[in-house]
């Protein structure tokens, strides 16, 4: 059979992650030492693990209402408000998602008409521009640039906005960036959205990592945005639960709950065992927190003191658990930088143009791994430096 | 807790440039600061966690849980400190409970260390009773598992 002819156009036209495709390749070599995971090296707090366990003894093993736990929508509603001053219901201004990943399809999809203009701040997750194409949206990049630490700024989203701007993609902490927006540059965001109707999808799923002392602020925290933002978060990043699959969705309620007739036939509802052990980590884990930022924070200025060092121009990641240097200095691609290191040092990191065409002269490195693996990968790239005559 | 400490402690050998930009100072300001806990004697040394069951050398290591009884001439700390100064003992703490002392005492053989128990902890005045247990397998030593644990994360991404 010709499968090209039966599967649908749109899925053929998008196109795999750039990422998925040089990591298959890292995945065949042997003793590679990766930098690559976008997921917390640190184990799920126990109490939230036993949450689980306890939840299974005691056969809480179906279905919750579609919008998720009761108990959990309202430990998620105070969390929000004690921690970034949000205000949502947890009666009909939230649900709970199979992760944040969710979230962002059900909100792109909830709101995006074929033929409307989704603009994605970039260098970013490579989720979004997908998820929009299948809702046959146009994907309008938003280019940031390292200068100005890789926050968007009000003139580059004016630029990108035309009469067909429906939606705004604002992934901040960033992944792979690790740049933060502070109060000051949301509100110049916010002076250039209040008017329109441009909504905004908020992916806060970093939002607990954050390192220069002055916490997350949320766009919807802002005069005039709450009703034009969909905050989407989970537990993935902070609680280092990636694999229990678990966010979340907040936002007016007409959004809302359209989404959730999406989520409802899609999904039915988030696992009933991470809900259980979620509703833990609300309550007890802001301890557990606080030591896993205390370390990525040491790993951080750590990395950014070293690449800066070798030559590696690295502006200062204020969230997030990556560094994004420039490799410009080697002459070299992104994509050439990567198989290079790859091949003759076995250390993995992500070419920059897998995030969008701006993250091309950089790449990803993540540092949610333990000190001693860190140090050992940045002596392979140092050697590797030097070998090229690049460092000195 | 001071993060240089905190990185120490998982770590002693970690160099000073590094613990430096992990910490955000400088290598001077952290040998200082090392040098100070040294000096207060905070830092009390530096040693490897060896673990001896893979060295083949003969080693054995026993908790012993000690009773004391006050007699009047001697109190907790003059005896602690005699026990701590047998080379045979390797930790001395006061504790809580049913023991009032705590030892870890090591040799070649179960029979050295038994020995030890016999012939010099026992007779000494004040201890009451004594309570041994030999290590027979050690699966994490000061927050270091003995199995090195793998990274199994699936995704690479």
């Amino acid at each position: 059979m010709d499968y090209s002819r039966i599967l649908s156009r749109t899925i053929q036209e998008v196109k795999p992650s750039g990422i998925r495709k040089f990591f298959d390749l890292a995945a065949e070599m042997e003793n590679v030492i990766s930098l690559g995971v976008g997921e917390p090296d640190f184990k799920t707090p126990w109490p939230v693990r036993r949450a689980g366990i306890r939840s299974l003894e005691e056969g809480r093993t179906w279905y919750t209402a579609n919008a998720g736990l009761k108990e959990l929508k309202i430990e998620i509603s105070r969390y929000l408000k004690r921690r970034f001053e949000l205000e949502y219901s947890p009666d009909d201004e939230m649900f709970v998602t199979v992760g944040g990943s969710e979230a962002i399809d059900m909100c792109i999809r909830t709101l995006v008409n074929p033929g409307d203009e989704v603009m994605v701040v970039q260098p970013s997750f490579v989720c979004y521009g997908p998820i929009a194409q299948m809702s046959q949206a146009k994907v309008v990049p938003i280019a940031t640039k390292a200068e100005n630490g890789f926050s968007l700024t009000a003139q580059e989203l004016r630029e990108a906005i035309t009469p067909k701007s429906k939606l705004l993609i604002l992934p901040f902490p960033s992944n792979p960036t690790g740049g933060v927006m502070t109060r000051a540059q949301l509100e110049e965001i916010a002076q250039v959205l209040r008017g329109t109707d441009i909504m905004v999808l908020s992916d806060e799923i970093y939002a607990e990592l954050t390192y220069t002392g002055e916490p997350h602020v949320s766009l919807a925290s802002l005069p005039g945005m709450w009703e034009r933002t969909i905050v989407v978060n989970g537990f993935s990043k902070a609680y280092a639960m990636t694999g229990w699959r678990l966010g979340y969705a907040c936002g007016p309620q007409p959004v809302i709950s359209q989404m959730l007739k999406m989520h409802q036939f899609a999904i039915m509802c988030a696992p009933t065992v991470s809900q259980m052990a979620a509703v833990e980590a609300m309550r007890s884990c802001d301890g557990a927190i606080q030591e896993m930022r205390d370390e990525y924070n040491m790993r951080r200025r750590l990395m950014v003191d070293r690449l800066n060092k070798m030559g590696l121009t690295c502006f200062e990641p204020r969230g997030a658990f990556y560094v994004f240097p420039s490799i410009r200095i080697t002459g070299m691609t992104s994509a050439e930088f990567c198989e290079a290191l790859l091949h003759s040092k076995r250390v993995a990191v992500v070419p920059g143009d897998a995030f969008g065409a701006c993250g091309e002269g950089h790449v990803r490195i993540s540092y949610s791994y333990s000190m001693e693996h860190l140090t050992e990968a940045l002596h392979r790239i140092e050697a590797f430096l030097k070998e090229r005559g690049i460092h000195a | 807790m001071d993060p240089i400490l905190m990185l120490l402690d998982k770590n002693a050998r970690m160099p000073v440039d590094e613990i430096a930009a992990a910490v955000g100072k400088t290598p001077a300001e952290v040998e200082e600061t090392i040098a100070g806990y040294e000096k207060a004697g905070i830092i009390k040394g530096y040693k490897p966690i060896v673990d001896w069951e893979r060295t083949g050398r003969p080693y054995v290591t026993a908790q012993i849980a000690v009773k004391i009884v006050l007699n009047g001439k001697m109190g907790f700390d003059d005896i602690a400190n005699l026990l701590a100064s047998f080379e045979e003992v390797e930790t001395v703490t006061l504790t809580s409970g049913a023991y009032d002392i705590s030892l870890t005492v090591s040799g070649k053989t179960f029979q050295e260390v038994a020995m030890f128990v016999a012939s010099r902890l026992s007779p000494l005045e004040g201890v009451q009773s004594t309570s041994t247990s030999f290590q027979l397998k050690t699966y994490k030593e000061r927050g270091i598992l003995s199995e090195e644990e793998q990274d199994i994360r699936e995704v690479r991404v």
